[in-house]
Formats: structure tokens, C-alpha cells, sequence
């Protein structure tokens, strides 16, 4: 079992990570998964470099990728759990939140080396 | 105590069944694009070249399927999650503003359901909750799309 009093704050960054996801990744994916890769929009690279240099856009780019990929993982864990009914709780949930830690450690990393 | 073993395809019996699985789905989506995310962002930090490099990967067939489906999964979560936040949260305006947390069933298995915002009176109709999300969808990603494409 995993400890229960860590649920609360996982299930807010569940939460907040849902709201992120929600509002920000169909235009992201839109855009940087589409458009620009396929030649819909040629932005300027030096422009988009200094865009995403900003501290601004490097503190909520480093946000929205914490509370997503918690959010993710949240949502994998109790999909296997309760969906595919598989019985192994706590490496589910290791594996889950692990991955999450992870990639937020990357992300963190990411985001102050740009 | 005798529990009645779940089918492991239990949710292939019902339309609402198969929905709410393609809904918990779209979290492999969420996963993937934060990891596309943070590779471009990576690839944009090591110059022109690096990026140009990033953007031909993402151009290949088979990451603009993922990324084509990666978009139908999230507009799935976008709309669940709209209907999810107008139901799950009670929202009262006029008065004290008290934070909560209610507790739901999902299949069979309590778990923590949503934080109440409750700021006292009455209770604003799931609808408006509905149309002011999508408000926001519009407002951010008009100006995501603004930003990037000025």
C-alpha cells in the first residue's frame, strides 16, 4: 500500500495537471506537434529561441510540465489498477509516480540550461 | 468474503464504459507530448541546426501519427475534463471562499473525487462552469498562437 497521506497532493497535482493539459496541450500539439513540423507555419527560429528563454515562459513551461506528467502518472497508475484489474499495487504506483519524478527532474534541468 | 472477479474486459460491455477508458487513455498522450516538449525546448537550447534536426524527426510519418492521435486524445481530456471540473466542484459565489475535498467511486474503489470551492450562497449552473472553461481554452490558445506565430 502506498502511504495514504501523500494521496492529497497527488491527487492536487492530478488535478492541476488535468486543468493544464486540458487548456494548453491541443493548441501545443496543434502547433509544434503539426503545423510547424509539417510547414504550415515557418516561425523564425531566433524569435521562438528568445521566446523560450524568457524566465516567464521557462517558469510556467516547467509548471505545466510538473503537474502534466504527474497528472499522467496519476491517471496510468489507476488505469491499470482499475481498468486492466492488475493486482501488483505498489510497483504500479513506484513506477508511475517515479517516471513522473523523473521527468520533472529533467524537465527542472531542461528548463534552467536553455 | 467472496469477491465476484472483474472481467478484464469489462469495459468493452458498455458505450460509457468504452469512453471512460479512452479518457483514463489519454493519459499516455499527456506523457508523450510533455516528453516532446521537453526535447524541442532542449533541441531549441543547442541552436538552429539542432532544432531544424528536431523538427525533420517530427515531420516523419510516424510521429505525425502519434502526434494526429496524441491531438484526438487530449480533445477527448479537454471535453471530459470541462463536464468532470462543472460537476465535481461545487462552485457558490457570494461570501467565505472554503476548500474541500469530496471523495468519489471509480470502479468500485473510493478515491479522493475533487477539491469544492465553495464561496458560500448559491450554486453557479455545470453549464456556465462549462462555457467559462472553454472561454479560457479560447483566450490561452489564441495567445499561445499569437506568440509563437507573431
Amino acid at each position: 500500500m502506498t502511504k495514504r497521506h501523500i494521496e492529497p497532493i497527488v491527487w492536487l497535482l492530478f488535478s492541476a495537471g488535468g486543468v493544464a493539459a486540458a487548456v494548453f496541450l491541443p493548441i501545443l500539439i496543434l502547433l509544434f506537434g503539426l503545423a510547424i513540423p509539417l510547414g504550415w507555419v515557418r516561425p523564425d527560429y531566433n524569435y521562438l529561441d528568445a521566446v523560450v528563454s524568457h524566465w516567464l515562459t521557462r517558469l510556467v513551461l516547467l509548471g505545466l510540465l510538473v503537474v502534466m506528467l504527474f497528472h499522467s502518472a496519476h491517471r496510468f497508475r489507476y488505469t491499470l489498477h482499475d481498468g486492466l484489474q492488475l493486482r501488483w499495487e505498489v510497483p504500479i504506483a513506484v513506477l508511475s509516480y517515479g517516471g513522473a519524478l523523473l521527468g520533472s527532474a529533467a524537465a527542472l534541468l531542461i528548463v534552467l540550461t536553455i | 468474503m467472496y469477491r465476484q472477479p472483474v472481467s478484464r474486459l469489462w469495459w468493452l460491455k458498455k458505450r460509457t464504459y468504452f469512453v471512460f477508458v479512452m479518457r483514463e487513455l489519454s493519459c499516455i498522450f499527456v506523457a508523450w507530448f510533455a516528453v516532446f516538449l521537453m526535447v524541442m525546448v532542449f533541441a531549441i537550447g543547442r541552436g538552429e541546426a539542432s532544432y531544424q534536426r528536431f523538427m525533420d524527426w517530427a515531420a516523419s510519418p510516424v510521429v505525425v501519427a502519434i502526434n494526429i492521435v496524441a491531438l484526438a486524445f487530449l480533445v477527448l481530456h479537454t471535453m471530459t475534463w470541462f463536464v468532470l471540473t462543472a460537476h465535481a466542484t461545487p462552485i457558490r459565489v457570494g461570501g467565505r471562499r472554503v476548500l474541500a475535498m469530496r471523495e468519489a467511486r471509480v470502479a468500485g474503489r473510493i478515491v479522493p473525487a475533487a477539491t469544492a470551492v465553495r464561496v458560500g450562497g448559491r450554486q453557479v449552473p455545470a453549464a456556465m462552469v462549462i462555457a467559462s472553461q472553454y472561454a479560457g481554452l479560447v483566450v490561452v490558445s489564441a495567445f499561445i498562437a499569437w506568440l509563437v506565430l507573431r
